[in-house]
């Protein structure tokens, strides 16, 4: 049986806490009184997950069963989410892989035989072939990519989208063609946490730069409390406006997935435990993965954790109309994610890992490690930030001067062109966004390398601009002090130097809360 | 007799120069150094035309160190008369009269020796006011030499006195101050190559450099130029501040030349095989070498868009790669010196005379030093950039 979120208080029998501090963990000891909001333990999982699959496919959410929605000489599309979730990627068999085989096997019956399988990854990279296997499996693989049916979206190829039109809002809704065109698109969605799924998959998932400006700039992005709430994140207000369009032209029948909270296995078990319960087997797995990890070279840490692969349960799997699909999606997230949190603190403590959404297989850029503290980590919540208005954050990360020439060309230009001019969200989208987003180069990097689009480290931005906008002080415990303060933060050598250079703002006793992740957990401030 | 400095013929120092010059500056101003301060005869105004100047302030220039530090080419020894005293950005006061200039003018001096001053008939070069072009310079009633400052007949700005022809004069308006007349030489050279550079409104310049020359063609094309986006490649944080205070829209480190330079004009940037350099497809519209090292010139060549135009203003190495000159059409224009009638009409003199009254050159001149101290200053013009120096001067009256 699995335990709910937790909240411990720190006094003198608490022993130090794992923080996860980039390739590498530390353990930290907090002052007392400190407020450490442990994640909930893994959800049990379905126990037949192709039953539940089968389930969800015939027995859908408002919808007529999916074999009825086939008929022989139409045209059908499945697009699924792209390497970004979830995080760290899943042990094979991925849960997109058996959907996706599942639709396609009603597809054969029914006697289509006009497919395409879109990877919706926007404006993210593109995914190598291996990592589209490791998606769909060898067998959907081998069926359909040498023919060039399943494929990356392509947003920059003009010729392959339509425009269907504007929301109230003056919003452009324009999204890939194939899809547009398709007498049935089918989404296979994997909802790692709140913010994932609902209208957020194909109306962003498979749109351009074009659409995707609206909802992702500064204004938009400051004003959505939080990103796991959809009815209060301005983003998504406008992905689900945009949905409305999408379903007047395109019949969607949507298929979302939630997992468990079992992220950690093996040697690295001990991740997923609470500190006081560990036994004897997780100290020495603790120190031992330490200490190798600080002797490794950099190249093996960075081969260890990229490998890191999940062994996630499915909690939950359900099929239909868009809307009420993603509301059971949003229970079975609420139920493994959420923890109950009594009021706001002064300071929010929390470390970050290696991997964020962009550098699945590819490094964490300064910016990437910005993006996962402060626009992931401080947008977990409910109701409101865990640190009050005008409050602290102090993160952990090494923030290494360190970019991917392959996965991330436009960060480094970013990273010493923009963010050298301004650190402000609104003043760099003005002043910068449009050229990097019809810069050639980055438009022809993102079409045929492996590079995120131009525009991304900007998203990325505006991704922490209500973290930044929040905060009265973001604080880097042991982070590169020139990579840091190039982003308009500080870095500290020690939790007690931070709460030092802090004070200033939130006093000598301010209340402390170190969120306690990954694994996930969404804390329900109150 | 007067106090000068005067370049002498010394192979052998010469060769050590060359050899271990670029790793050991400080040699070249010691024991190595083909300089030496001596008391010479005074040279001699017996022509017409020609007239005594007693400099106030002479410049150190790139191709002084170059000659000190054995950097400059065989090439031009054709065009020298050794022994000769060095020094051609002058600031002096005329001790006659001359034609229509009376004794005690502040003058600045356009070095070349042309044929006027030479006393020949002008060749073509000076018949159509492309003086700098001149082919008589080692003929005529005065000794070799391309310019004074490399000419033994002449003297030179450092040494207490030197001769100039009328015809390389000009009067230094009241209002100037020595420290900014000084600069007026190396402003007509930067005006001349920023006319050269035949810059369309609204294109893109990268000005790789950002010593003297460098600075002061961003100077140039940002007054006399409708240039876009100037680019300028500057190593110190000194020069970074004046460039953008000459008119660069941005400046980036040496490092960063092929990525500031993509990011700006949206070129595509490749990378060949087994260490070759990198390159653009596309780039700057005009690219400026002020450096004339191998590294800048292959740079230049390698960030500008096909068609595009190259400028050589700095005195150029040998071995850079021309693969992209054949490759991307490149059009390469060298500039030296100034011209009596530039394109815009007038002597780069006259303009450049107004640029320095106008333009933010107040501390360029960084250092004065006496000749006696030539040692030292040669070894801080040497390190200027680093040490946020533009300018280095002798300062002859106090000698």
């Amino acid at each position: 049986m699995s335990r709910p979120g937790f909240v411990l208080e720190v006094d003198d029998r608490t022993p130090p806490l794992l923080v996860h501090n980039g390739e590498g963990f530390l353990l930290e000891r907090f002052p007392q009184g400190t407020r450490v909001v442990y994640p909930p333990e893994a959800l049990p999982p379905v126990r037949d997950v192709d039953e539940a699959i089968q389930n969800a496919l015939l027995h859908p959410i408002e919808s007529e069963p999916l074999p009825e929605l086939l008929r022989a000489g139409m045209r059908l599309t499945i697009a699924f989410d792209d390497i970004s979730i979830p995080l760290p990627p899943m042990k094979k068999p991925d849960i997109r892989q058996r959907i996706i085989e599942a639709v396609l096997e009603l597809a054969a019956q029914a006697g289509v035989d006009d497919v395409e399988l879109i990877s919706a990854n926007a404006l993210h990279r593109r995914l190598t072939p291996n990592e589209l296997r490791d998606i769909v499996g060898e067998r959907v693989f081998r069926s359909f990519f040498p023919d060039g049916k399943l494929y990356n979206f392509d947003a920059e190829d003009a010729a392959n989208l339509t425009h269907l039109g504007q929301t109230r809002h003056g919003e452009d809704v324009e999204i890939s063609k194939r899809a547009a065109e398709s007498d049935l698109l089918v989404y296979v969605n994997v909802n790692l946490v709140a913010m994932d799924g609902g209208h957020k998959s194909t109306s962003i998932g498979l749109a351009s730069y074009k659409s995707l400006k609206h909802h992702h700039n500064s204004h938009t992005m400051i004003h959505s409390r939080s990103f796991m709430d959809h009815k209060r994140s301005k983003m998504h207000e406008s992905a689900w406006r945009m949905g409305e369009i999408l379903t007047q032209h395109v019949k969607v029948f949507q298929i979302e997935t939630t997992l468990n909270n079992d992220i950690f296995g093996g040697p690295l078990e001990f991740l997923q435990k609470r500190e006081w319960e560990w036994s004897v087997k997780d100290q020495a797995s603790f120190l031992a993965a330490k200490r190798g990890l600080a002797a490794a070279p950099a190249k093996l840490r960075h081969k260890i954790f990229t490998d890191t692969r999940s062994n996630y349960g499915l909690t939950g799997v359900h099929a239909g109309k868009i809307e009420p699909v993603h509301d059971k999606t949003l229970e079975n997230v609420h139920r493994q994610h959420l923890v109950e949190v009594q009021g706001q603190s002064d300071v929010a403590i929390m470390g970050v890992p290696f991997i964020g959404p962009y550098n699945v297989n590819s490094v964490m850029n300064p910016i990437l490690a910005a993006c996962m503290g402060l626009g992931y980590y401080f947008n977990s919540y409910r109701g409101n930030p865990v640190v009050r208005k005008d409050g602290a954050v102090i993160l952990y990360h090494p923030v290494d001067y360190e970019f991917s020439q392959l996965h991330h060309p436009s960060y480094v230009d970013f990273f010493e062109e923009v963010l050298a001019e301004s650190t402000d969200p609104a003043t760099i989208e003005a002043k910068f966004e449009k050229q990097y987003a019809e810069d050639p180069w980055y438009i022809h990097l993102y079409r045929t390398s492996y590079a995120y689009h131009g525009v991304h480290p900007f998203y990325m931005w505006y991704w922490i601009s209500h973290a930044l906008d929040h905060c009265g002080d973001i604080v880097w415990v042991g982070a590169n002090r020139k990579t840091v303060e190039r982003m308009g933060f500080r870095s500290a050598s020690t939790l007690s130097d931070a709460l030092e250079m802090v004070s200033h703002s939130v006093g000598r006793s301010p209340s402390i809360t170190y969120l306690h992740n990954p694994p996930h957990l969404l804390a329900d401030v109150r | 007799m007067m106090l000068a400095l005067e370049m002498y013929r010394s192979p052998a120092k010469f060769l050590a120069a060359k050899a271990v010059g670029g790793r050991i500056p400080g040699i070249l101003t010691g024991p190595a150094a083909p300089l030496r301060l001596v008391t010479i005869n005074e040279p001699k105004a017996d022509r017409d035309g020609w007239a005594r100047i007693r400099p106030i302030l002479s410049g150190i220039c790139g191709s002084d160190l170059g000659m000190v530090t054995g950097s400059t080419k065989l090439y031009f020894s054709a065009v020298v008369s050794m022994p000769f005293v060095p020094g051609h950005e002058i600031v002096g006061e005329l001790l006659d009269d001359c034609e229509d200039l009376p004794k005690g003018t502040r003058v600045v001096m356009d070095s070349v020796l042309t044929c006027a001053a030479r006393g020949v008939e002008p060749c073509a070069g000076c018949a159509s006011g492309n003086t700098n072009r001149c082919d008589r310079i080692t003929v005529g009633h005065v000794a070799p030499g391309l310019q004074t400052g490399f000419c033994q007949d002449t003297g030179g700005g450092w040494g207490n006195l030197l001769v100039a022809h009328r015809s390389q004069l000009y009067a230094v308006p009241d209002g100037l101050t020595d420290e900014r007349a000084v600069l007026v030489e190396p402003l007509a050279g930067a005006v001349h190559a920023a006319l050269r550079a035949k810059i369309q409104p609204g294109q893109s310049v990268l000005v790789s450099g950002a010593g003297a020359v460098g600075l002061f063609a961003t100077l140039a094309l940002r007054e006399l130029t409708q240039a876009g986006r100037i680019t300028v490649v500057a190593k110190h944080a000194k020069q970074r501040e004046l460039a953008r205070a000459f008119g660069a829209s941005d400046v980036v480190a040496p490092d960063e030349v092929f990525r500031g330079v993509r990011r700006s004009t949206g070129a595509f940037r490749l990378k060949p095989d087994f260490g070759a350099g990198e390159f653009l497809l596309g780039g700057v519209d005009v690219a400026v070498d002020a450096v004339g090292s191998k590294d800048s010139i292959d740079t230049v060549l390698r960030v500008t868009k096909a068609g595009g135009r190259v400028v050589l203003s700095g005195m150029p190495a040998s071995g850079a790669d021309l693969s992209p000159v054949w490759f991307r059409e490149l059009e390469v224009t060298g500039t030296y010196a100034s011209a009596q009638l530039e394109v815009n009409g007038r002597p780069a003199f006259e303009t450049a005379l107004e640029l320095a009254g106008r333009a933010p050159l107040d501390g360029i001149v960084g250092a004065r030093y006496p000749l006696y101290r030539w040692r030292e200053a040669l070894d801080h013009a040497h390190s200027a950039g680093r040490l946020g120096t533009v300018k280095v001067a002798f300062d002859v009256r106090a000698s």
